[in-house]
C-alpha cells in the first residue's frame, strides 16, 4: 500500500506492542484505515487480532505504541453484549441522547417492531442485529468489529454479511473487521491484512466488484492466496 | 422466584396451558392447611394437652381478643419500629460498605478482611457485650437488628457487584459511558438480583434478632408479650407470638417478591410483556 498522509486516515496505528507476561503477542504493528474503507484483519487463532482490536477500541491500557482512533467509533463484539435489564431500544440508546437516531438505527436492521422487547427474548441473530443498531446509532466514522458474525449459524451469518454490506453502502463508515473467515473477508473488505507473529505479514487489496459472491471470477484466486498466507495452502 | 426460560419467539406455542401453574400454587397451600386441620382435630380430641399446645382456634380467639383491646397492635407496632430502624441503619451501612468494597480495590482491601472476620462470630452472641456497650434498653435491640441485617446484605451487595459480567461493562465503555453512568446503567441493575436476595436474608435476620433482643429486659414488643405470657403459663399467647412472627416473615417475603417481580421483569422476558 502506498503511504498516505496521516490526516487522510481514520485509524492510524504505529508500532503497537502488547505482551502477556513473557509472550509477545503484538510486536510492532502498523495499521491504517482510510475513511470509508473496510479492512479485514485475519490471522490464526491466538495471532493477536482481537487483542489489536481491543487496543484500538481503548479497552487495553497495558498496550504501548501510537495510535489514533476517532472518538466517534463503535464496537461490535462476537457476543451481542446487550444489557439484559434494558429493553432493546434502551440498549441501542446507551450513551446516545438523540432518541430518533436509535429508532432509525433499529429500523435499519429491521427490528423496529422489537423496540420494547427484552434482550432475553431475541434470537442470536436478532440480538446481534441490535448490537449493530447500537453501533450505528452512534453514527461512527469507524466501526471496530471483533468477529461479529462468528457466533451465528451459517445462514444467519450470510444474512448478516449482506446487511453489513447494505449499511456500509448507505452510511459510508470505515470498518476494521477482525475475522477468521477468509470468505467473509473477501466478501466484505476492501483490503485484507494478515497478522502473523505479532506483525502485519501481508496486505492484500481485494479488488472485486460489488456485490460480491464466492463464485465470482477472481474470488477463488484471492481465496487461495489468503489461505496460503494464513498457512493453510489449498492443493 | 421462579425463572421461566423464555421460549424462542418463532416457536413459542400458544397452546402452553397456564392453568398448570395456577394449580401448582394452589397445591402449595394444601399441606400447611392440612397441618392446621390435624392439629385442631388432635387438640379437640384431647390428644394434645391444652396447656402444652392450645388448638389453633384457641390461639386465633386469643389473638382476636388481644387485637380488640389494642394490646397486640401496640406491641406489634413497637416490634415493627425496632425492626425498621435496625433495618435502616444496618441496611444503609451494608449498602455503603458493600459498594465501596465491591467497586474499589482499595475499599476491598480495607473493608473486606475485617468484615470477613466479624462474620465468623454469631452476632447474637454479642448480646452480653452489647449490653455493656449500649445498655439494656432500646439501643441494644436496634443494634442487634442492625448487626443481623448488615452481614447478609453486605455480602450480597459485594458479590452482586463482583459478579457482573466484565464484558458488559466493557461494552458500556465502548458506548462512551463514564464511571457514574456505568454504575447507573450497568452495575446497579446488574447487582439488583443479588441485592434483593440480600434484603430477603436481611429481613429474616432482622426478625431473628428481634426475637432474641425482645426477650431481655423489655416492656413492649411481641417478644415481651410472649415472655410475660410464659410467666403466667398462657400458652395460647406464646403460640400467638409465634404466629405473629411467622406472619410477619411471610408478609415481608411476599412484599419483597412483588417488588422483585416488578424490578426484575427483564429476567422473565416474554412473561412480563
Amino acid at each position: 500500500m502506498a503511504p498516505r498522509p496521516a490526516g487522510d486516515l481514520v485509524v492510524r496505528a504505529r508500532n503497537v506492542r502488547r505482551a502477556f507476561g513473557p509472550t509477545t503477542v503484538l510486536d510492532g504493528v502498523d495499521l491504517d484505515v482510510a475513511p470509508g474503507e473496510v479492512v479485514a484483519l485475519l490471522g490464526g487463532s491466538g495471532s493477536g487480532k482481537s487483542t489489536l482490536l481491543r487496543i484500538l477500541a481503548g479497552l487495553d491500557p497495558a498496550a504501548s505504541g501510537d495510535f489514533t482512533v476517532p472518538s466517534r467509533n463503535a464496537v461490535v463484539f462476537q457476543e451481542h453484549r446487550l444489557l439484559p435489564w434494558k429493553r432493546v431500544l434502551d440498549n441501542v440508546g446507551l450513551g446516545v441522547s438523540d432518541r430518533s437516531r436509535c429508532t432509525d438505527a433499529l429500523a435499519e436492521v429491521g427490528l423496529a417492531d422489537r423496540a420494547r422487547a427484552w434482550p432475553i427474548e431475541l434470537s442470536g441473530g436478532q440480538a446481534q442485529r441490535v448490537a449493530f443498531a447500537r453501533a450505528l446509532a452512534r453514527q461512527p466514522s469507524v466501526l471496530l468489529l471483533d468477529e461479529p458474525f462468528g457466533a451465528l449459524d451459517a445462514l444467519t451469518r450470510l444474512r448478516m454479511q449482506e446487511l453489513f454490506g447494505r449499511l456500509r453502502a448507505r452510511h459510508g463508515f470505515a470498518a476494521l473487521l477482525v475475522t477468521h473467515d477468509v470468505d467473509e473477508a473477501l466478501l466484505l473488505a476492501d483490503r485484507a491484512l494478515v497478522l502473523d507473529r505479532g506483525v502485519i505479514a501481508a496486505d492484500l487489496p481485494v479488488e472485486l466488484a460489488h456485490p460480491r459472491a464466492p463464485d465470482a471470477p477472481g474470488f477463488g484466486n484471492l481465496r487461495r492466496r489468503l489461505l496460503e498466507l494464513l498457512g493453510v495452502p489449498v492443493p | 422466584m421462579t425463572i421461566v426460560a423464555a421460549p424462542d419467539t418463532s416457536v413459542a406455542s400458544r397452546a402452553t396451558p397456564p392453568p398448570a401453574k395456577r394449580r401448582l400454587r394452589w397445591q402449595r397451600a394444601l399441606s400447611p392447611v392440612l397441618i392446621l386441620v390435624v392439629w385442631e382435630v388432635a387438640s379437640r380430641a384431647g390428644l394434645i394437652a391444652e396447656d402444652k399446645l392450645p388448638a389453633p382456634s384457641t390461639v386465633l380467639r386469643t389473638g382476636w381478643r388481644l387485637a380488640r383491646d389494642g394490646t397486640l397492635g401496640d406491641h406489634l407496632l413497637d416490634s415493627l419500629t425496632r425492626a425498621a430502624i435496625g433495618l435502616l441503619i444496618g441496611g444503609v451501612l451494608a449498602l455503603v460498605l458493600g459498594s465501596v468494597a465491591g467497586l474499589l480495590r482499595a475499599g476491598d482491601d480495607a473493608i473486606d478482611p475485617p468484615v470477613q472476620m466479624a462474620r465468623m462470630l454469631p452476632h447474637l452472641a454479642l448480646v452480653p457485650l452489647l449490653i455493656i456497650w449500649v445498655g439494656i434498653g432500646e439501643s441494644m435491640k436496634i443494634t442487634l437488628v442492625a448487626l443481623g441485617v448488615f452481614f447478609p446484605l453486605y455480602f450480597n451487595t459485594y458479590a452482586g457487584i463482583r459478579d457482573i459480567d466484565e464484558r458488559l461493562v466493557e461494552a458500556a465503555r465502548t458506548c462512551g459511558l463514564g464511571t457514574w453512568q456505568r454504575i447507573r446503567h450497568v452495575i446497579l441493575p446488574g447487582a439488583l438480583p443479588s441485592l434483593f436476595l440480600g434484603l430477603r436474608l436481611a429481613i429474616g435476620a432482622a426478625w431473628l434478632s428481634l426475637v432474641v433482643g425482645e426477650q431481655t429486659n423489655t416492656q413492649n414488643g411481641i417478644g415481651f408479650l410472649m415472655m410475660e405470657a410464659r410467666e403466667f403459663s398462657q400458652t395460647d399467647v406464646v403460640v400467638l407470638g409465634l404466629f405473629v412472627y411467622a406472619g410477619l416473615g411471610l408478609l415481608s417475603d411476599l412484599l419483597l417478591r412483588i417488588l422483585e417481580r416488578r424490578a426484575l421483569a427483564w429476567r422473565r422476558g416474554l412473561q412480563a410483556t
